[in-house]
């Protein structure tokens, strides 16, 4: 399949230039596994975008995508030669370095860090990790620190790659709701300071109303997108607040009768999955 | 605010780090050291009792008083140190080549596809052959040398060398595979920075196992090829079987033992060492 020829939609947002954007993006897996189906998204430079989805839907797939970590079968991804950053659900640390070499590599391999010394650029990770409050922790090994320190670490590295857009899948799952709650403020900051756009993957949606400038709501096997969610709750947002958890209803509600459909649908559909052995699981991963 | 997450973030940080504290060098020796010493208790006590049982007479199987009284005179002996100089040389050299040669063959066989599939399975198959099959072809190309033995020793070294580094390019963890992508890490970067690192465990224990079969292989070669006028471990356990001389026989068979053990334990503190930098070695407690 070639990609589409018409013409693309200007794909502006509050006439901000938008800084990723995905034209009826879709990607097969396999023979006929659809994971994406024609998803067209606009993220804005600057904005905070979260992509919420039940599982199945192809989130990861998707950051994939715009990450260039695998390619579309069909459409087009615009990034506009913006240099990207992404953070995972596992903080994907070296654990052969230590937590600022981590970062000098990033700093080193990164083109913006091309004919820097090791001294500056060992000063420039002390900088990024005393952003994300780890200053003291340059020294230490990976292992040697909790999950959310760690996830800090990621961050910093992503950081450090002085990127304009910073792609997140799940990076807050794997950690307690307290340590959650703190980065959210720090990802807050970074955000605001930096000017980053972001897109954030997550299933949790208070944690999308609690981020996002918008919440896009992504259906199941195939993904597309149902929902666009513009939240326009001041910040800083609390996530046990009223006006978070009462948005975050809405979107559990419509996130809801989406996973039904599917239970509707379930006889039919495992049919043909189980006769070719191929399991829409594939997709998120 | 920023001040106050700050704070929330250090106090997290430092519950979680508490209480992690390693014991103290001469418990941690005494812990590896009273097993060892119980089992050579309890192996001469058996070998002294074999012996008085009368199984077999006192000038075919010596008991350990009298092996350890000619070992100890051996340790007295210029000889007995020329003799292990000359086997330690020999293993060395020929570990290095067999190192040497098992980086090239497993970073080749490991990168490039058709070689995989040309050598993969040659290079299993070389290990499971037994060295000493190798030496009629060794005497017959380098004569009674020095060189022959090096040629087995080699042989028998490098397919786990090889191996163990091929193992480890193999299990690169994927999720630091992306990582690296996403720094901007291609090809030989990629390889230089993340995956030979990735895979140093693993070499490690290759390194360890070809070790072994570098070891048995050098005496084996010491038995059969025997230099004119040159002293090795090998040539003088021949010597004492020609000479009947029991107790002088299983002395330099303890030899061999301990050499070859020391040597294990070296390769086993390295790994030791290198699981702790990286936290694999997650032991509750």
């Amino acid at each position: 399949m070639t990609a589409p020829t018409k013409e693309l939609r200007s794909g502006r947002i509050d006439g901000r230039e938008p800084a990723v954007r995905l034209d009826a993006v879709s990607k097969v897996y396999g023979r006929e596994l659809l994971a994406l189906d024609r998803v067209t998204l606009s993220v804005a430079r600057g904005e905070f975008v979260c992509l919420l989805g039940a599982s199945g839907c192809g989130k990861s797939t998707l950051l994939n995508l715009v990450a260039g970590l695998d390619r579309a079968t069909a459409g087009t991804i615009d990034t506009g030669g913006a240099r990207i950053a992404m953070m995972f659900q596992e903080p994907a640390l070296f654990p052969w370095l230590t937590v600022s070499a981590n970062i000098e590599l990033a700093l080193r391999v990164t083109s913006t860090g091309a004919g820097t010394t090791r001294k500056q650029r060992r000063a420039r990770a002390a900088e990024l990790l005393e952003t994300v409050h780890l200053g003291d922790f340059g020294g230490k090994r990976p292992h040697e620190l909790s999950g959310g320190m760690r996830q800090r670490v990621a961050l910093a590295r992503a950081l450090a790659q002085d990127a304009d857009v910073l792609l997140m899948d799940e990076p807050f799952g794997a950690l307690d709701a307290m340590t959650r709650d703190l980065l959210h403020d720090e990802l807050e900051r970074i955000w605001r300071e930096r000017g980053l756009s972001v897109l954030f993957v997550t299933h949790n949606v208070r944690e999308a109303v609690r981020l996002g400038d918008r919440v896009v709501l992504l259906s199941s096997r195939p993904g597309t997108v149902i929902e666009d969610y513009k939240i326009t709750l001041d910040r800083p947002r609390r996530t046990d607040s009223g006006e978070v958890t009462g948005q975050a209803a809405t979107i559990t509600d419509r996130l809801k009768q989406e996973v039904l459909r599917h239970a509707r649908r379930a006889p039919a559909a495992s049919g043909p999955d189980a006769a070719t052995g191929t399991t829409p699981s594939g997709g998120e991963r | 605010m920023t001040a106050d997450v700050s704070q929330h973030l250090a106090g997290l940080d430092a519950l979680e780090l508490s209480g992690r504290e390693r014991r103290g060098l001469a418990s941690r020796v005494w812990a590896r050291a009273w097993p060892m010493i119980s089992a050579i208790i309890l192996v001469l006590a058996i070998w002294e009792l074999v012996v008085l049982s009368g199984w077999r007479p006192e000038y075919v199987l010596p008991g350990p008083g009298t092996v350890l009284a000619d070992l100890g005179h051996r340790l007295g002996d210029g000889e007995f140190y020329a003799a292990v100089a000359v086997t330690m040389r020999r293993a060395v050299i020929g570990f290095a080549i067999a190192v040497l040669t098992g980086l090239v063959v497993g970073a080749a066989v490991s990168r490039v596809r058709p070689l995989r599939a040309a050598f993969g399975s040659l290079i299993t198959g070389l290990q499971t052959m037994p060295s000493i099959a190798w030496f009629p072809l060794a005497i017959l190309l380098f004569k009674l040398s020095e060189s022959a033995i090096l040629f087995v020793v080699v042989l028998g070294a490098a397919p786990s060398i090889a191996n163990g580094l091929i193992a480890g390019v193999d299990y690169t963890p994927p999720i630091l595979l992306r990582a690296g992508h996403i720094l901007g890490l291609r090809r030989l970067a990629l390889y230089r920075h993340v995956i030979l690192p990735a895979s140093l465990p693993s070499f490690l224990s290759g390194l360890k196992q070809g070790w072994a079969f570098a070891w048995r292989s050098l005496m084996a070669g010491e038995l059969l090829v025997i230099i004119a006028h040159q002293t090795s471990i090998g040539e003088q356990l021949d010597n004492a079987r020609e000479l009947s001389d029991a107790p002088g026989l299983l002395a330099t068979m303890i030899v061999i033992l301990v050499i070859g053990i020391v040597v294990d334990m070296v390769f086993g503190a390295a790994d030791n060492a290198l699981r702790r930098r990286w936290g694999l070695d997650q032991r509750v407690g």
